[in-house]
C-alpha cells in the first residue's frame, strides 16, 4: 500500500462512515421523533383516567390503542365493551385481576432492563412485587385473589446462549411461601415420574373453588401434556396430550386451550375445548393461529387477543361461541390480555 | 517452555521468550497497525452483533409468542454449525493463502444477515437470519487470528492477541448498552436497533476491506508446496499429528468438557438471589468489561509466563467463579466477584488459546491449527452445557456446580500434564 493509495482509502474509509453514521442517526431521529408523536396524541379510543377498579362485573386489558395511555392497564363495563375505557397509569405486559385485587407482569425499560410482578389492590396501590427472571408470557389469579401464577421466558443474554425456556411459578398475595418454580414438582405421565431434564412448564389456570388445584401445561422431549397439578403434593400429573395454555371455565367443567395443528418448529394453533368429565375435544372454527391464553367470557363464550394486522404492537381482543360452527367476532379493538372479572 | 515451531523471528529457530534467559536481547513491544485496526473492525462488529443479540430474546418472543422455544432448539443446532464452520474456515484460508479474504467473506456475511432483520418476517426469515450471522461468526474468526500472529512480533503474541481482545470486547460490552439505551428511548425501537446495528457492521467490514493489508501466510522462505486436493478430514487429521497441537486440543477440549455456558453460571447467581435476577442484563456486560480490561495485562503475563500456563490457569479462576456460585451467600460482592473471575477466565483463555495454537502450528496450516482449537473448544464447551443442564435437574444448581468444580480441579493439573508433555517430547526430537 503506497502512501497516496493508503490515504485514499482513507478518505473512503471515512467518507463511509459518515455516510452510514447520518443515515442511521437520521432514522434513529425520526423513529424517535415519530415514537413521541405517537405518545402524544390524543388516543385512538375514547379513554378517560380511571380511579379505582370498577364494581364487577368488567374487562380488565393492556390497553394497546395509538397515542396516550398506550401500553397501560384498562377496564371497560362487561355490558359496554366498545364504550369509554377507563385507563390506570400503570402500564404492564400482561394484567389478570379479581374482584379485589390484579397481578401486572411488566418489562421496566432502561440501560438495565429487567422484569417484575406487581400485585395491586383496588386502588391500583402496589401491596406486592418481585423481580421475575425473564420476558412475562402468561398470568393467572385465583378466583379469590390469594394465588398469582406467572409464566415467563428465560433466556441467556449472549450469543452463546440463547435457547429458550419457560420458568412458571405460583406465587402468595399474602406473601406466604410460593411453589417455586413448577419445574421442581414431580411430573407423573402414564403412571410413571419423568425425569428428562428439558422439561417446560407453562401457561397455569386455577380451579374455581379448589385452593390446591389447577391446570397448567407440561413439555418433553417433544410431548405435551395438560397436567394437572396439586400445590401441596408438589405433583404435576398429565391428564391430555397435546393442550396449551389451558384455562378452566367459570363453572370448571371445561377447558379452552390452544392445540397445535402444525409441527413444533411451525406452529399453527387452533382454538379447541376439552370437556373434562367426557375428555371430548371440540376444535372451533377460529382459522387464524391463537397464540394467547384463552379467558372465558361467560361459560358459553371464549376471548382471545390476536395481533393487528400491519399494526406493529397493536392488537385486539376476539370472541368466539363454543360451538364449531361458531365465527369469531370483534370484541375489544386495540386491546391485549383480557381478564374477565366477574 | 514451548518453542516456536514456525519460524516467524528471523531465523532464531530456537529462540526462547526472553523471560527466561535475560541475556538474550529484547526487542520493545510495537503494536503492529494491523492488528489496531483488525481490533477496530472486531469492535465496531461486536457493537453490531451484540446490540442485536442482547435485544434478541425480547424481540423473539414479541415475535414469535411460544414459537421462541423451537427457535431455541434451532439455533441451538446452529451454534454446533457454526463451530465446525471454525475450522473449514481456517483450511481455506490456508488453501487460498489470503485470510483477510476469507475473514472478509465472514463479516461479510454477518453484514449481509443485518440487512436481513430489516425485512425478516416470520419463523423460518428469522432462523435463517440468526443462522446466517453466525455462520459469519464461524467464518471470520480463524483467519483473523491467523492475519494476527502473521502481523504480530513473535515474542509478544499473546499481548498483540489482547490487545485485538479488548478492542473487541469494548465493542461487545458497549453493544448491549446501546440497545438497552435505543429501546429505553423507543420502546418497540427494534427496526432503529437493526438500521443502527447495520451501520456498524457496514463501518466494520469497510474498515476490514480498506485498511487491512491483504497479507499471505504460508511458509515465508517460498511459495507452498502444491498440496493435493483432499477432504477436509484427511487435512485435519495430517495437523492433529503435529506433537503440540494434538496435545494442545485434547487438554483444551478435556477443559472445554468442564466449561459450562456463562448462560448457567448468572442462571445459578439469579437461583440464588433477587440481586442477579434484577441486574441480570449487566452481568454480561459486567464480564465483557472485566475481559477488555484484563486482556492486555494477561496477554503479557502469557509472553512471560508461559501461554500453557496462564491459559490452565485461567480455568483456576473458572474454577473459583463455580464454587462461589454454589456458596451458599448472595449479594451484591460474591456476584461481582464471579463475573470478575469469569472476566479474568475469559481473558486467560480466548486470545490466549488462539496465540497458543499458532505458535504450535506450521505457517501453511496456520489458519487451520488455530480454527482446529477453536471448533474443539466449542464444541466441548456445548456438550458441556447439555450435560450441565441435566445435572442441574438432577442434582439441583448449587450441588452440579460443585461437581463440574470438582473435576475441574482434577482437570486443571491433568492438562498442564499433558502440554508439558508434549513440550518435553518436542525438545527431546
Amino acid at each position: 500500500m503506497n502512501p497516496a493509495g493508503g490515504r485514499k482509502r482513507w478518505i473512503i474509509l471515512l467518507a463511509i462512515t459518515v455516510v452510514v453514521l447520518t443515515a442511521a442517526g437520521s432514522y434513529a431521529a425520526i423513529a424517535f421523533q415519530r415514537f413521541q408523536d405517537s405518545r402524544s396524541a390524543a388516543s385512538a379510543v375514547s379513554v378517560a383516567s380511571g380511579g379505582a377498579l370498577p364494581e364487577a362485573p368488567f374487562v380488565l386489558f393492556r390497553n394497546t390503542a395509538a397515542g396516550q395511555g398506550y401500553g397501560m392497564a384498562g377496564t371497560v363495563p362487561l355490558s359496554a365493551p366498545a364504550g369509554q375505557r377507563s385507563l390506570a397509569s400503570e402500564a404492564c405486559d400482561r394484567v389478570y385481576g379479581t374482584a379485589r385485587n390484579l397481578v401486572c407482569l411488566k418489562t421496566n425499560r432502561g440501560l438495565v432492563t429487567n422484569f417484575e410482578a406487581v400485585l395491586l389492590d383496588r386502588q391500583w396501590q402496589p401491596t406486592g412485587r418481585w423481580a421475575m427472571p425473564g420476558i412475562p408470557s402468561r398470568t393467572r389469579m385465583s378466583a379469590d385473589g390469594s394465588l398469582v401464577s406467572t409464566t415467563v421466558f428465560v433466556s441467556g443474554h449472549s450469543y452463546s446462549a440463547s435457547g429458550f425456556s419457560t420458568d412458571t411459578s405460583i406465587s402468595r398475595t399474602d406473601g406466604g411461601a410460593g411453589t417455586g418454580s413448577l419445574e421442581g414438582f414431580a411430573l407423573l405421565a402414564n403412571g410413571s415420574r419423568v425425569t428428562a431434564a428439558d422439561r417446560n412448564i407453562w401457561g397455569v389456570t386455577f380451579v374455581p373453588g379448589d385452593a390446591d388445584a389447577f391446570y397448567a401445561t407440561a413439555a418433553s422431549s417433544g410431548r405435551i401434556w395438560l397436567v394437572k397439578g396439586s400445590i401441596s403434593a408438589r405433583t404435576l400429573t398429565a391428564v391430555h396430550d397435546g393442550v396449551e395454555c389451558p384455562s378452566v371455565s367459570p363453572d370448571g367443567t371445561r377447558v379452552a386451550y390452544k392445540k397445535n395443528t402444525a409441527t413444533a418448529l411451525a406452529a399453527h394453533w387452533k382454538v379447541a375445548i376439552l370437556d373434562l368429565a367426557s375428555g371430548a375435544e371440540t376444535v372451533l372454527s377460529e382459522p387464524r393461529s391463537v397464540d394467547d391464553q384463552i379467558e372465558w367470557l361467560d361459560n358459553g363464550t371464549l376471548l382471545y387477543g390476536l395481533p393487528r394486522d400491519g399494526a406493529e404492537g397493536d392488537s385486539d381482543i376476539w370472541q368466539i361461541r363454543t360451538d364449531p360452527s361458531a365465527q369469531a367476532s370483534l370484541y375489544l379493538e386495540h386491546a391485549w390480555s383480557p381478564s374477565v372479572v366477574r | 517452555m514451548y518453542i516456536s515451531v514456525s519460524d516467524r523471528n528471523g531465523g532464531k529457530k530456537d529462540a526462547l521468550p526472553a523471560s527466561n534467559d535475560p541475556a538474550v536481547p529484547q526487542r520493545a513491544f510495537r503494536l503492529s497497525p494491523v492488528i489496531l485496526w483488525l481490533g477496530v473492525v472486531s469492535m465496531f462488529t461486536d457493537v453490531s452483533s451484540e446490540s442485536v443479540s442482547a435485544v434478541l430474546p425480547l424481540y423473539i418472543t414479541g415475535f414469535l409468542g411460544l414459537s421462541a422455544i423451537a427457535f431455541g432448539i434451532l439455533d441451538g443446532i446452529n451454534q454446533g454449525a457454526s463451530a465446525i464452520v471454525r475450522i473449514a474456515a481456517g483450511w481455506a484460508a490456508d488453501r487460498s493463502g489470503h485470510p483477510k479474504r476469507i475473514a472478509l467473506a465472514g463479516y461479510g456475511l454477518s453484514m449481509v444477515a443485518r440487512i436481513g432483520f430489516l425485512f425478516a418476517g416470520g419463523f423460518w426469515a428469522l432462523t435463517a437470519i440468526v443462522t446466517g450471522d453466525r455462520i459469519g461468526k464461524g467464518i471470520r474468526t480463524a483467519p483473523r487470528d491467523a492475519l494476527i500472529t502473521v502481523s504480530a512480533q513473535p515474542e509478544y503474541l499473546a499481548r498483540h492477541f489482547g490487545v485485538h481482545r479488548m478492542l473487541d470486547n469494548i465493542g461487545a460490552a458497549s453493544g448491549p448498552l446501546l440497545a438497552f439505551f435505543i429501546l429505553m428511548l423507543i420502546p418497540d425501537g427494534y427496526g432503529t436497533l437493526f438500521v443502527v446495528s447495520l451501520a456498524f457492521a457496514v463501518i466494520g467490514v469497510a474498515a476490514l476491506a480498506l485498511l487491512v493489508p491483504n497479507l499471505k501466510t504460508g511458509n515465508p522462505a517460498g511459495p507452498t508446496p502444491e498440496r493435493r486436493p483432499g477432504p477436509v478430514f484427511v487435512f485435519r487429521w495430517s495437523l492433529l499429528r503435529e506433537p503440540g497441537l494434538g496435545r494442545l486440543l485434547v487438554a483444551s477440549g478435556l477443559l472445554g468438557l468442564l466449561t459450562v455456558g456463562d448462560g448457567f453460571i448468572y442462571l445459578v447467581l439469579q437461583d440464588r438471589d433477587s440481586f442477579a435476577v434484577q441486574w441480570f442484563p449487566l452481568l454480561y456486560v459486567g464480564t465483557n468489561v472485566v475481559f477488555l480490561i484484563l486482556a492486555i495485562p494477561l496477554g503479557k503475563l502469557a509472553d512471560r509466563w508461559g501461554k500453557a500456563k496462564v491459559f490452565v490457569a485461567g480455568h483456576v479462576a473458572l474454577l473459583l467463579c463455580y464454587l462461589l456460585a454454589a456458596a451458599p451467600f448472595g449479594g451484591f460482592g460474591p456476584t461481582l466477584a464471579c463475573l470478575v473471575l469469569l472476566g479474568a477466565f475469559y481473558a486467560a483463555t480466548d486470545g490466549v488459546l488462539a496465540a497458543l495454537a499458532s505458535q504450535l502450528t506450521p505457517p501453511e496450516k496456520l489458519a487451520t491449527g488455530i480454527g482446529a482449537a477453536q471448533t474443539v473448544v466449542a464444541l466441548s464447551r456445548m456438550a458441556a452445557s447439555a450435560g450441565f443442564g441435566v445435572l442441574w435437574f438432577a442434582l439441583g444448581p448449587s450441588t452440579a456446580m460443585v461437581v463440574v468444580g470438582s473435576c475441574l480441579a482434577v482437570a486443571v493439573p491433568a492438562s498442564m500434564l499433558i502440554m508439558r508433555a508434549g513440550t518435553h517430547q518436542r525438545q527431546t526430537a
